[in-house]
C-alpha cells in the first residue's frame, strides 16, 4: 500500500492502495466514482474516457502510480463543473438528439468528444467525418449515427 | 383496432392502499384468446410474441399503478430495461391515461414475482405488445377514479370534470391537484371498476416522440446499471476461467500464495473456475491470472470452426422437391458463430446467508433465475430475492442467469457477499454465443412462375432453458402445429415465415447436440434464414431476368410489405447512377406483426476497402443506409427510430465483420479489437428511418431491423462485387488479428495509457 494523491474533478483527493492498479478500478471500487465505465480493460473499447489535464485517456490502462499529485483527472462527474452549468453544451447536444439507448458508453463517448473538439479547435479547423471516423468507443447498440449528429452540434455550442 | 379499443371497457382493480393504487391484469385474457388461430398458420398471424401472450393470459396476475403524494405516479414493470426504451414507452402510456406530464411518471423494473410466472419474460420483441393494454387500463381506471374523487368532493357529475397535467378542473374555476387527491381517491377495499381507454385519434403522448425517461441520468454518467450497485461488503470478484469452453477445475496449486497478495480476501474453487475476491477487480485480475490451476476437459474441446460445419452439413435434412421437369437453383450459406456480448460485461451481485439470499442482476427471465438459484443453493424460493438491475445492453444474453447464479454460487462458498464481474474476455470466450448454422435453400421455376422455395435450416442447439419451455408445454395443445415438434422447431415455425408467393413453401430446422454456450442474439435464426432468401431472390431475379426490385414487387404477398418496399424503392433511389463497385441491396422482412424493408449502398471499391485503420477491420463500407418500417403504430417514434438504428448496425456488423473463430473448443476472440462490431469507421454516413405506421397495434421493434439490414447489405455486397458471398460475415476468411493466450483466461490491462 501507498498513499496517491491527484485532483479529481476539482477536489484533491488521496488514496491508499498498491501503486499498480489501474486508476479506473481506484476511481470505480475505493472512491465510488462510477461514470467511467469497464468495457474491456484493455484501452479498446474507450467505456472509461476521462480527461487528464485536458486530454481524452484512459484510466483501465493507466497505474495510479503514474498520475502525479498535481494531475488534474476529470470524469464524466465533473465535466460540466468546467463551464459553471448543470449540464455541459455537448451534454445537451446528446439530450437533444437523444443519443443514448442503454446509456452504458455513453460517459466515455462524451468525454471522447469533448477533447476531440478541443484537439480539432486547437489545430484551427472543424470537425471533418474523417473525425468522427476515428473515434474508436463501442457503442453496441449501435447509436454511432445519432453521436456523429449530437458531437457537431455540441461543438458549435462549446 | 382503435374503434374496438373505443368501444370495449377494460377491467382493473382498485387495491386497499394508503394512497391510490390501481392493479390490473398483466394480459388481457380476451384478446389472447381471440388470438388462436383456427387454422395451422405460420408466423404471419400468430408469431412467437402471440405465443407469449396467450402463455400470460391464464397465469396472469396484477401489476398496479400508484399515484404518490406529491402527484407523481410509480410503475413497477416486470421487465428488463437493457436499452430498448420500454421503461420509457411505459411512462409515456401512463402519462396518456392519465393527463399527466411525462416527467411525473416513474418506472422501476419490478424484483423477481413468482406469481406473474412466465409473465415476466424480456424477448422476442414481445414487451410493448403484451403491456400496452393493461398499463393503460390501469392508468385510466386511476385518472377516472381522482376525478370521481373529486366530483363527489365538489358535489358535481364527473363528467363536467377535465383532467390536464395532472390536474383535474371544472367549469366554476374550481381545480384540485393529483398529488391533493392521492390519500382521498385511495380505496378501503379491493374494488373493480372498469373504464374505456382513449381512442387513438386523442393521444397527445402516445404516437409522439420522446426522449428517453433515463437520458439525462445518462449523460451525466448516474444512470445506475448492474455494475455500479452498490451493495454493503459486496466486494469485486473475478473468475480465473478454464481454457476451453466448460471446462473444469482438477485442483488449485497456490491458492495460498495467491490468498496473500495485496487486496485479495477469497479464493475459491466454484463450477467453472476459481474466484478471487479483493479490494478492487484490477487485483483480481492480477489474483486470477497469479493462479496455477490444472484443469480437466471441456464439452466442446477439439471443436473448430471447419469440424463444426462438417457436423452441420452431414445433419441437414433433404429436399423434397426434385427439380426433375422445372428449372432449379441451389444455394447453400454458412454463418460463423456470433457473440451477443452486451458493453456491460456480464455481472451480479450476491449476498447468501444461511437462510436467505439477495441477488442484483440484469435478467430478463428473473423468476427462472430465482427458481434455479433457490434450487441450487437448498433454499425454498421464498427465501431468494432477486433484484432486476438496470443492464448496459442485452441483445439475448440476459435471458440467461449464468452470471447470477455463478455470484451465489461464490458467495454461499465464501460465505461472504460478492460482486461478480465477467472480463470482457471471459464474455467472448465463455459467454453465451449465438450458435453457426447453415441455410441451404432450392427453388424450383418454369415458366415465370416460381414452384417450390424449400430452405433448411441446420443449427448447433440453440438454447433455451432459460424458460420459454414451460410456456410452449404448457400450451402445446392450443399451438397450430400439428405434430410432436421440438421446442426449437416449434419457434422456429413461430417466427419464420417466406414472404413470398413461391408457391410450395418448406422452411425446416435440424440441429445437432453440441455443448456450447448458445442463445439468441438480437433475435434467432431470422437475420441468417432471411439473408440466405434474400440473396436466393436476387439470384433468382438474375435467372428469370428481372432486376431484384421487379422480382421482388411480382411475388411479394402481404400489402404491408408491399408497401413499404414502394416506400423503400421510392425514397433510397432505387437504380440510381453509381460508379462500378457501388451498389444497392434491399431486402424485405415481416416479423412481431411488423413490416420492414432495408435499402443500402455499400461502396467495395479498393480505396474503401483498404482505407487504413489501426487494429480495425475496415473493409466494405455500407455508406448509405435506409429502413422503411410500418410497426402498426409507434408508441414512440423517436424511440423506435433508436432501434432500428441500432438494428442496422447489428446486421451491418453480422453482414460483413463480427463473427468469433471457434479454435480447439475456444473462440479466439477476446477483446472488441477482435471481435469487430460495427465501429464509427464502418457505420454509414447517411442513415435514414422512415416510419410508415398503417395503424393498429404496436408491433415489437427491438430486433426488427437486424434481419433486413444484414440480408440487404449481403445482396449489396454481392452486386458490387459480382460475387455472391456463401459464408458470413464476409471477412470470416482472414483472422485480422493476434489472439490472445487462452491462459490465463484474461489479459492483464496495459500500463501504457498515458503513452499516446
Amino acid at each position: 500500500m501507498s498513499s496517491h494523491t491527484f485532483v479529481l474533478n476539482g477536489e484533491r483527493v488521496t488514496v491508499e492502495v498498491a501503486d499498480d492498479v489501474r486508476l479506473l478500478w481506484v476511481l470505480r471500487d475505493l472512491l465510488g466514482v462510477t461514470g467511467p465505465k469497464y468495457g474491456c480493460g484493455l484501452n479498446v473499447c474507450k467505456s472509461c474516457t476521462s480527461h487528464i489535464n485536458g486530454k481524452a485517456f484512459n484510466p483501465c490502462s493507466v497505474p495510479v502510480s503514474a498520475i502525479k499529485a498535481d494531475d488534474e483527472i476529470t470524469t464524466i462527474e465533473g465535466l460540466p463543473a468546467t463551464v459553471g452549468q448543470e449540464l455541459h453544451p455537448m451534454q445537451e447536444a446528446w439530450l437533444e438528439q437523444d443519443v443514448a439507448q442503454c446509456g452504458y458508453c455513453q460517459p466515455g463517448q462524451i468525454m471522447t468528444a469533448v477533447a476531440l473538439v478541443h484537439r480539432v479547435r486547437a489545430e484551427g479547423r472543424a470537425i471533418t467525418d474523417a473525425d468522427l471516423d476515428q473515434i474508436r468507443n463501442i457503442c453496441r447498440c449501435g447509436t454511432y449515427s445519432r453521436i456523429r449528429t449530437a458531437i457537431r452540434s455540441g461543438a458549435a455550442k462549446m | 383496432m382503435a374503434e374496438d379499443l373505443r368501444r370495449r371497457r377494460f377491467l382493473a382493480y382498485l387495491l386497499a392502499a394508503p394512497t391510490l393504487a390501481v392493479a390490473v391484469q398483466w394480459i388481457d385474457p380476451q384478446r389472447a384468446d381471440a388470438a388462436v388461430p383456427t387454422l395451422p398458420q405460420p408466423e404471419e398471424i400468430f408469431d412467437l410474441g402471440d405465443l407469449q401472450n396467450l402463455a400470460a393470459a391464464p397465469t396472469a396476475n396484477l401489476v398496479s399503478v400508484q399515484v404518490n403524494r406529491d402527484g407523481s405516479v410509480a410503475f413497477a414493470v416486470p421487465r428488463a430495461e437493457v436499452g430498448q426504451g420500454i421503461t420509457t414507452a411505459v411512462a409515456m402510456m401512463v402519462a396518456e391515461e392519465m393527463d399527466l406530464p411525462l416527467d411525473k411518471v416513474t418506472v422501476t423494473l419490478a424484483d423477481a414475482r413468482p406469481e406473474l410466472l412466465m409473465n415476466q419474460l424480456t424477448g422476442g420483441s414481445n414487451s410493448v405488445r403484451s403491456i400496452y393494454t393493461p398499463v393503460r387500463t390501469a392508468a385510466a381506471v386511476a385518472r377516472q377514479r381522482l376525478v370521481a374523487t373529486a366530483a363527489k368532493q365538489w358535489g358535481v357529475k364527473d363528467s363536467e370534470l377535465t383532467t390536464r397535467d395532472g390536474v383535474i378542473s371544472h367549469a366554476s374555476g374550481r381545480t384540485a391537484t393529483y398529488a391533493s387527491l392521492a390519500v382521498a381517491a385511495a380505496s378501503s377495499k379491493v374494488e373493480a371498476a372498469t373504464v374505456q381507454l382513449k381512442s387513438t385519434s386523442d393521444f397527445t403522448v402516445l404516437g409522439t416522440p420522446q426522449n428517453r425517461i433515463d437520458a439525462r441520468e445518462a449523460v451525466m454518467g448516474r444512470k445506475t446499471f448492474g455494475m455500479d450497485m452498490q451493495v454493503p461488503n459486496a466486494k469485486p470478484t473475478m473468475v480465473r476461467r478454464p481454457p476451453t469452453i466448460n471446462g473444469t477445475v482438477r485442483s488449485v496449486n497456490n491458492k495460498a500464495a495467491v490468498l496473500a497478495m495485496p487486496g485479495v480476501t477469497d479464493v475459491a474453487v466454484v463450477s467453472r473456475g476459481v474466484a478471487v475476491r479483493a479490494d478492487t477487480f484490477g487485483q483480481c485480475i492480477d489474483g486470477l491470472r497469479a493462479l496455477d490451476v490444472s484443469w480437466g476437459p471441456g464439452t466442446v474441446d477439439g471443436e473448430s470452426d471447419e469440424t463444426v460445419l462438417a457436423k452441420l452439413k452431414a445433419a441437414e435434412l433433404p429436399m423434397l422437391v426434385p427439380g426433375l421437369l422445372t428449372e432449379v437453383l441451389d444455394a447453400e450459406f454458412t454463418f460463423a458463430f456470433a457473440s451477443n456480448s452486451p458493453l456491460e460485461p456480464d455481472n451480479a451481485i450476491a449476498d447468501v446467508r444461511k437462510d436467505s439470499a439477495e441477488i442484483w442482476s440484469s435478467l430478463k427471465v428473473p423468476i427462472v433465475a430465482q427458481e434455479n438459484i433457490a434450487a441450487q443453493l437448498g433454499l425454498p424460493i421464498g427465501a431468494v430475492k432477486v433484484h432486476v438491475a438496470q443492464g448496459g445492453g442485452s441483445f439475448g444474453r440476459h435471458l440467461f442467469h449464468d452470471v447470477a447464479a455463478e455470484a451465489a454460487e461464490i458467495s454461499q462458498k465464501v460465505g461472504k457477499p460478492v460482486k461478480l464481474m465477467w472480463s470482457r474476455t471471459d464474455d467472448f470466450r465463455q459467454g453465451r454465443t449465438h450458435p453457426m448454422c447453415t441455410s441451404r435453400i432450392r427453388v424450383t421455376h418454369a415458366l415465370g412462375n416460381v414452384i417450390s422455395y424449400e430452405q433448411r435450416h441446420t443449427s448447433v442447439q440453440t438454447e433455451f432453458s432459460h424458460g420459454l419451455g414451460e410456456m410452449l408445454t404448457s400450451f402445446a395443445a392450443k399451438l397450430p402445429i400439428a405434430g410432436n415438434l421440438s421446442f426449437a422447431e416449434s419457434i422456429f415455425l413461430l417466427t419464420q415465415s417466406s414472404p413470398y408467393n413461391f408457391g410450395v413453401t418448406t422452411q425446416l430446422l435440424n440441429e445437432i447436440p453440441l455443448k456450447f454456450n448458445t442463445g439468441s442474439m438480437r433475435n434467432i435464426y431470422s437475420p441468417n434464414v432471411v439473408t440466405a432468401q434474400e440473396l436466393v431472390v436476387d439470384r433468382l431475379a438474375a435467372k428469370m431476368g428481372k432486376d431484384p426490385v421487379s422480382m421482388r414487387r411480382s411475388f411479394l404477398r402481404d400489402n404491408r410489405l408491399k408497401a413499404v418496399f414502394e416506400k423503400a424503392v421510392t425514397e433510397g433511389q432505387w437504380g440510381r447512377a453509381l460508379p462500378q463497385g457501388v451498389a444497392q441491396g434491399i431486402a424485405v422482412h415481416a416479423e412481431y406483426q411488423a413490416a420492414v424493408c432495408c435499402l443500402v449502398e455499400i461502396d467495395c471499391r479498393p480505396e474503401t476497402v483498404d482505407r487504413p485503420v489501426t487494429d480495425g477491420v475496415t473493409g466494405p463500407r455500407v455508406t448509405k443506409a435506409l429502413i422503411v418500417v410500418d410497426p402498426g403504430f409507434a408508441i414512440n417514434p423517436r424511440g423506435l427510430e433508436a432501434q432500428m438504428i441500432g438494428g442496422m448496425n447489428d446486421g451491418i456488423a453480422m453482414a460483413l465483420t463480427s463473427s468469433l473463430h471457434m479454435r480447439d473448443g475456444i473462440p479466439l476472440e477476446g477483446s472488441w479489437d477482435n471481435y469487430f462490431y460495427t465501429r464509427q469507421w464502418n457505420t454509414p454516413l447517411d442513415m435514414r428511418v422512415v416510419i410508415a405506421p398503417s395503424g393498429g397495434t404496436p408491433s415489437g421493434a427491438g430486433e426488427l431491423a437486424v434481419a433486413p439490414s444484414m440480408a440487404a447489405v449481403a445482396c449489396a455486397y454481392a452486386r458490387a462485387t459480382g460475387t455472391a458471398p456463401t459464408y458470413f460475415p464476409i471477412n470470416h476468411g482472414t483472422l485480422g488479428f493476434e489472439p490472445y493466450p487462452t491462459e490465463p483466461s484474461t489479459p492483464p490491462s496495459p500500463v501504457n495509457g498515458l503513452d499516446s
